[in-house]
């Protein structure tokens, strides 16, 4: 085993009994960024002295006995949070060479545990797309199959805990973009409940569906970084005041008396085969721990990704109005101001960010707004009551986080349609406004990873960190890509 | 042919807060442009709007002052447009749930009481401010104003002339004023009027098929002069039998003309939506009551309160309050004058103390005011103090200087703000009050004038001339009251 193969959990335990200094630790990484990412690409930026001095910091609070759980850890960032000094290009030309004048709430709560950032992640312009195809950097490619892309939005950041190169990192989930990565690179990837995490420092794509995620090797390591970042902010008016309980304590071993449903409309047609074995295989593993397995239906799903495709992009129109060449970014020169926004925004936007302004701008705009943005509104509360009476019957659900397996660079870049319906199983989360993570379930016969999303209700996250740990432990998948 | 205007007004007032609508950047002006900014209100990205509870109070204390219908909820939206002023690219402006409803304000035009309709009272924020260099190719822009708390007022069309336009403004600034939510200055933008205006047939009550909105109009006198050049543009297309274009106008103060800005076809799509980042917003109705109560006086309060307290006849008391500084400025007056009663052991009875209040309000509505007018300050900032002004009354009252020796005290204490016994002094303008002095003065014209005392005797009118003599005798500093006692008396003897 390779120290960069560490979990946060014994990482944190090695460094606090002095086993290993911070500084080794942070230089292991590093090292295999400079090893792996000239293949993988998972980071835009990386801070390696700032890393190594943070290491040193936090080397002297080992040694003051005023460490944290987190203290002296490499972690990873998606480029679409700022931290304050970082570069954070969104992915996007138009911010190539913008530099964060402040710190996400996000960042500023796992600063006061003293980690050690390595680097800024790659990811689909504005966190629009399901493979970093759409990256204005170059994609990033999957740790496991080098030819295949990782998912996305937060390709990099899956990628990089995949490949080694950070013990944790933080993506941002609108449609999957935290979920689906994990599966396609097998690590595990948290969607918080909506207001769970604050969003303030995150760039918004979507604002009534962005959330910051987490990263890991395993379920426990995301339960004790997710700790760290969950709470309200007075910054953040849509963060909810609930309070955060100890998630790595209501941690379980077995799964005794829990319901688990499985809503029906996620397991028909369209899955690829092998997918599904691993699936039904996985929850196999839920009723060996105890769990009942029961059908439920979540009855108006089919519309979620339509809801999704609609209210998503009006609310991406008015988000990127804001990078406009005037106050910072890419802004080139014009005769008229409407030269100005249109050279810089032509330039500046890549052809997937385009469509969707376009699309938000024309469910928006006068006479069209009543058949859909205002449809998409209704439907997505019959969609949020689906899983609130789902969860009358049952404690959580599982389904396959994606019905496909990674693809293969360009196989699915030059249809849009194609790639919206990579979102199916998880955009319905993100609508309702329910917590979902991928645990690593199997893999493919080509060795490709296979993710379970389990979803709990609203403000419920410890059942995902106690049902998905307990099958983590009992499923013992040892999986790792070869780099 | 006869028309009847139909107006109605968009009214932005700033409100005074600590900080701005969104973010806790200070709502404050500034010479120099971009220091009172945050990443918040120069839209950095993932920043995030939160709202100013303040600025919510004050648009339900002006939504209670007009008598609106307070919304049980509201929301906020984007109102999505391009402008360098604009750094989010969106305003977050109200679209259909806005916190005020429906409401009133009642106006007096020529002595005509009209109920003015408030449609809404809506809360926003403001823009920056673009600055064009001289000569230069390139523009500027100032986020200081960017995202100050903006309270429009939507009036309702039923404005029917310039006037009602002009002391409808000036009573809504009154109000601002009162309830000290907003300096609600017109020329330094805190308030802020577009105009919708239209024409139809005297005698027909339905809406006009078209209106013409009017902006840029930076004062009250740019309002009304604008009303009054789109009533005659406008019945001049009508009387041609032709519909004036529904357009935006803008008014330009050196031309005293309104030109086309951009025609309906022109119009922007706002595409309001909700505005995803705020959460609706409840209102209590315990917070509500709790709003209503430490409301502060209002000016038709203050008017009733003025004529019942101080016996200030009606018109009085309406130009007193419609000046907010300056009624508070009388008010403080009345009560020195009362401490100099108290102290001075002074009594008068209700009728004589009545009568001093009402010269009292005299003095402020004229000498004082047209003073303050020449110099274009305000009350506050005269060098008289209300002190200094109520021992003037006094000393009227008392008899120790005329009402016409005051008048050139006040124009001193108005320049120096010297008080008013220490001029009387030193202007040698005190009055003549000694009985036995003027009754010697008396004596001395009685025999130098046989004829006049003749003329007197027979005809009570033509005393005035022996008391014009008498006054000459004591240098214009006789007391008239006692002059005439004593003449009278001695005429009869
Ligand atoms: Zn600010």
């Amino acid at each position: 085993m390779e120290l960069t193969d560490i979990t946060l959990k014994e990482a944190s335990r090695k460094l606090a009994s002095k086993g290993i200094s911070a500084r080794e630790l942070v230089a292991a990484f590093l090292n295999r960024v400079k090893q792996v990412d000239k293949s993988v690409h998972a980071f835009l930026s990386v801070y390696e002295n700032e890393a190594l001095a943070c290491a040193d910091e936090a080397d002297g609070r080992i040694l003051d006995g005023t460490s944290f759980s987190l203290t002296g850890i490499p972690y990873a960032v998606k480029d679409c949070i700022l931290v304050k000094g970082a570069k954070a290009t969104a992915g996007s030309k138009i911010l190539e060479n913008y530099i964060a004048p402040y710190d996400a709430t996000v960042i500023k709560k796992l600063k006061d545990q003293t980690p050690v950032m390595i680097g800024k992640t790659n990811m689909d312009e504005f966190a629009m797309g399901s493979s970093t195809e759409n990256s204005a950097f170059g994609p990033t490619k999957n740790p496991y199959d080098l030819d295949r892309v990782p998912g996305g939005s937060s390709g990099g950041s899956a990628a990089a805990v995949a490949a080694g190169e950070a013990i944790f990192a933080l993506g941002s989930d609108t449609g999957g973009s935290v979920r689906q990565p994990a599966a396609f690179c097998g690590v595990v990837g948290l969607k918080p409940t909506y207001g769970r995490v604050s969003r303030h420092g995150l760039m918004a794509m979507g604002s009534s569906l962005d959330q910051i995620g987490v990263f890991s090797k395993t379920v426990e390591d995301c339960a004790i970084v997710f700790g760290q970042i969950a709470g309200t902010d007075e910054r953040d008016s849509t963060s909810l005041p609930q309070p955060v309980p100890d998630y790595v304590n209501l941690l379980k071993e077995d799964l005794k008396g829990i319901k688990v449903g499985m809503p029906k409309e996620y397991f028909g047609d369209g899955m690829d085969k092998e997918v599904r074995k691993v699936i039904e295989d996985s929850i196999k593993v839920f009723e060996r721990l105890g769990a009942i397995i029961e059908e439920v239906s979540l009855p108006h799903s089919k519309y979620a990704l339509s809801v999704y495709y609609v209210i998503m992009p009006v609310e991406v129109s008015a988000n990127l109005s804001r990078y406009d060449g005037i106050r910072y970014g890419l802004s080139l020169p014009g005769q008229t101001l409407e030269e100005v926004y249109y050279n810089t925004r032509s330039e500046g936007l890549g052809s997937e960010t385009k469509r969707r302004i376009m699309i938000g701008a024309y469910a928006s705009s006068a006479g069209y707004y009543d058949a859909y943005y205002k449809k998409a509104i209704q439907v997505r509360r019959l969609i949020r009551q689906d899983f609130v009476e789902a969860f009358k019957k049952v404690d959580i659900m599982v389904t396959p986080t994606s019905p496909n397996r990674p693809w293969k660079f360009g196989e699915k870049s030059k249809d849009p349609l194609l790639m919206y319906l990579e979102d199916i199983f998880t955009v319905g989360l993100n609508v309702a406004g329910v917590p979902g993570i991928s645990v690593p379930s199997g893999v493919l016969e080509d060795g490709l990873p296979v993710g379970l999303q389990i979803i709990a209700p609203h403000f419920a996250e410890e059942r995902l960190f106690a049902s998905g740990h307990a099958f983590e432990k009992a499923l013992d998948l040892k999986i790792k890509p070869k780099l | 042919m006869k028309y009847e205007p139909i107006i109605g007004l968009e009214v932005h007032v700033q409100l005074k807060t600590k900080s701005k609508m969104f973010c806790s950047s200070k709502n404050a002006e500034s010479d120099i442009p971009n220091v009172n900014i945050c990443e918040v209100c120069t839209a950095q990205p993932g920043t995030l709007p939160v709202i100013n509870r303040e600025a919510v109070r004050k648009s339900i204390m002006v939504g209670l002052a007009l008598d609106c219908q307070i919304a049980e909820f509201a929301k906020f939206d984007r109102k999505n447009y391009f402008y360098p002023d604009l750094p989010k690219g969106y305003q977050i402006s109200q679209f259909d749930y806005p916190i005020n409803g429906k409401g009133t304000l009642t106006i007096t035009v020529n002595n005509n009481e009209r109920a003015i309709g408030i449609t809404r009272a809506h809360l926003e924020e403001d823009a920056g401010k673009l600055v064009h260099p001289e000569g230069k190719n390139y523009s500027l822009v100032d986020y200081n104003r960017t995202g100050v708390p903006l309270l429009e007022i939507v009036s309702e069309p039923d404005i029917r002339g310039s006037e009602e336009a002009r002391v409808y403004l000036q009573e809504l600034q009154n109000i601002m004023r009162y309830l000290g939510v907003s300096d609600a200055d017109m020329e330094k933008g805190h308030l802020r009027c577009d105009a919708n205006i239209s024409m139809r047939k005297q005698g027909e009550t339905k809406l006009p098929p078209y209106k013409v909105e009017v902006k840029n109009m930076n004062s009250f006198k740019a309002v009304a002069a604008a009303i009054e050049f789109e009533i005659k543009r406008q019945a001049e297309i009508l009387d041609e039998g032709k519909t004036p274009p529904q357009e935006t106008r803008g008014w330009v103060d050196d031309n005293g003309a309104t030109v086309s800005m951009r025609s309906k076809e022109e119009s922007m799509d706002y595409r309001y939506f909700p505005e995803p980042d705020l959460p609706v917003l409840h209102f209590e109705k315990t917070w509500i009551d709790e709003i209503r109560r430490e409301l502060p006086e209002l000016p038709n309060a203050r008017k009733e309160r003025f004529i019942k307290e101080y016996n200030l006849p009606e018109k009085d008391a309406r130009t007193l309050v419609s000046y907010k500084a300056l009624s508070d400025y009388f008010e403080a007056v009345v009560s020195e004058f009362d401490e100099w009663l108290a102290a001075e052991h002074i009594k008068f009875d209700a009728e004589d103390h009545a009568k001093h209040l009402k010269l009292a309000s005299n003095w402020v509505l004229g000498q004082f005011s047209s003073l303050l007018n020449q110099k274009s300050i305000n009350p506050g900032d005269s060098k008289v103090t209300p002190e200094n002004f109520a021992e003037l009354i006094k000393l009227i009252a008392t008899g120790k200087v005329s009402q016409l020796a005051a008048k050139d005290v006040f124009a001193k204490m108005f320049e120096t703000g010297e008080d008013p016994s220490n001029l009387l002094e030193s202007m040698g303008l005190a009055q003549v009050s000694d009985e036995g002095l003027i009754l010697d003065a008396v004596k001395k014209v009685i025999l130098e004038n046989p004829k006049g005392v003749e003329d007197a005797k027979a005809n009570p009118k033509a005393l005035g001339f022996l008391v014009g003599q008498v006054m000459k005798e004591l240098k214009g500093k006789g007391n008239p009251q006692i002059i005439n006692e004593l003449l009278k008396k001695e005429l009869l003897s």
